[in-house]
């Protein structure tokens, strides 16, 4: 069994690879970490407007209408 | 089996030079880095940094990076793409012919690609951790530098600085809008405290690399109306800054230290404009432009300083101390 000799233009490349998987790796880190505040620290979310879905005082959350925020 | 061995030789001397010729043209990471004129990057990032400190609120930590970065990257987008189009420009002039396509490290096409790809990307990023208004603004900063700075004015007219100088002006009132979800009085100051430093700033330039200018072809105020104009731009367009620097002390970002600050610099910078409209041609090639290249580092010093005083401001509010 035989390797076949890595090709040049790995090694050419490397630094350009290197720096390309650095940025990817960093947006991808970034990405998370900007998802992970933004749902922590974000606006009160609309989403859950379904029959039966009820705003904090117990009143039935009509669909279509923003629901009662709570004043912290 | 000599002559075998002999072409053998050769073949692989050859392939070897070869080898060599194709690494050494191969661009790498750092070329495509400086295709996005880093040096630039940094001014953009520092302005527009001020512009995010000073506003009276401010978006939680990862988002606000996320912000200065991609402002950052927009800059650097638009400056790929202005090297993709000024390439024989840059090819011209000495100051610029090591840039990574005149020297031919990159292909005109990949700078093209890579400046609108991270021209596109910015601005959505930006959209997505600040908000559409500053989104906006960078899309419109991008845009005004390459087409209507670089396209279109760069080459047609010598006010082609104080125009396009718009392009410059925008980072801290981009940073502004990506705390706040608006433009404010405050943030048309910082963009006008740039807008008129531009002018003097790159005409002290131009006063010491006119045989630059003028073979590019580049209609710069040294090259179409001569250096005795060029002085006196300089000297009206410093004076003109000056209440523009001061008024942004009496608004909620400024307060005494950043006025006592920029008083100091306005007076060193109209002492080294009027020295410059004093000089004339042969005083000036005498001392090889030796007061030219000095009120041009000092400019580079004064909006320093002057971002660094309203940043030292809002520190002090912070602190609750230095408000008017």
């Amino acid at each position: 069994m035989t390797f076949k000799p890595e090709h040049e233009i790995y090694r050419r490349r490397f630094s350009r690879n290197v720096g390309v998987a650095v940025a990817l790796a960093g947006f991808v880190v970034l990405s998370f970490l900007l998802t992970v505040e933004k749902v922590t620290h974000g606006d009160p979310m609309h989403a859950i407007q379904g029959k039966g879905a009820v705003n904090p005082d117990g009143t039935p959350i009509v669909p279509g209408q923003t629901p009662m925020q709570v004043d912290n | 089996m000599a002559d075998t061995g002999l072409i053998s030789d050769v073949t692989m001397d050859l392939t070897a030079d070869l080898s060599a010729d194709v690494a050494a043209a191969e661009p790498q990471f750092a070329d495509f880095v400086q295709l996005l004129k880093p040096r630039v990057m940094s001014l953009v990032i520092f302005t527009a940094l001020v512009g995010m400190i000073v506003a009276p609120v401010h978006l939680p930590p990862v988002a606000s990076f996320t912000a200065i970065l991609f402002i950052a990257l927009g800059a650097g987008a638009s400056g790929a793409l202005n090297m993709w189009w000024d390439a024989d420009i840059d090819a011209v002039m000495k100051r610029t012919s090591r840039r990574p396509i005149p020297s031919g490290r990159i292909q005109p096409g990949e700078a093209f690609g890579l400046g609108i790809a991270l021209s596109a990307g910015s601005v959505i990023m930006l959209g997505l951790a600040a908000n559409l208004v500053a989104a906006g603004l960078l899309a419109f900063t991008i845009f005004f530098y390459v087409v209507v700075y670089s396209m279109w004015l760069k080459r047609l007219t010598p006010q082609n600085i104080v125009i396009g100088g718009a392009a410059g002006a925008f980072p801290p009132m981009i940073g502004w809008a990506a705390m706040t979800g608006s433009v404010s009085m405050e943030a048309c100051l910082m963009f006008a405290l740039i807008f008129m430093w531009t002018p003097p700033h790159f005409w002290a330039l131009a006063l010491f690399m006119k045989e630059d200018y003028s073979e590019a072809k580049v209609p710069m105020l040294t090259v179409t109306h001569g250096r005795k104009v060029t002085r006196r731009h300089i000297m009206v367009y410093t004076v003109l800054l000056v209440p523009v620097a001061m008024a942004l002390g009496f608004t909620s970002i400024g307060g005494p230290v950043y006025l006592v600050t920029a008083g100091l610099m306005n007076a060193g910078f109209l002492f080294g404009a009027w020295a410059i409209l004093r000089r004339d041609e042969d005083m000036a090639t005498a001392d090889k432009y030796k007061v030219e290249k000095h009120v041009f580092t000092f400019s580079l010093l004064y909006l320093f300083v002057l971002f660094g005083a309203l940043f030292a401001e809002a520190v002090l509010h912070g602190l609750g101390y230095g408000a008017l």
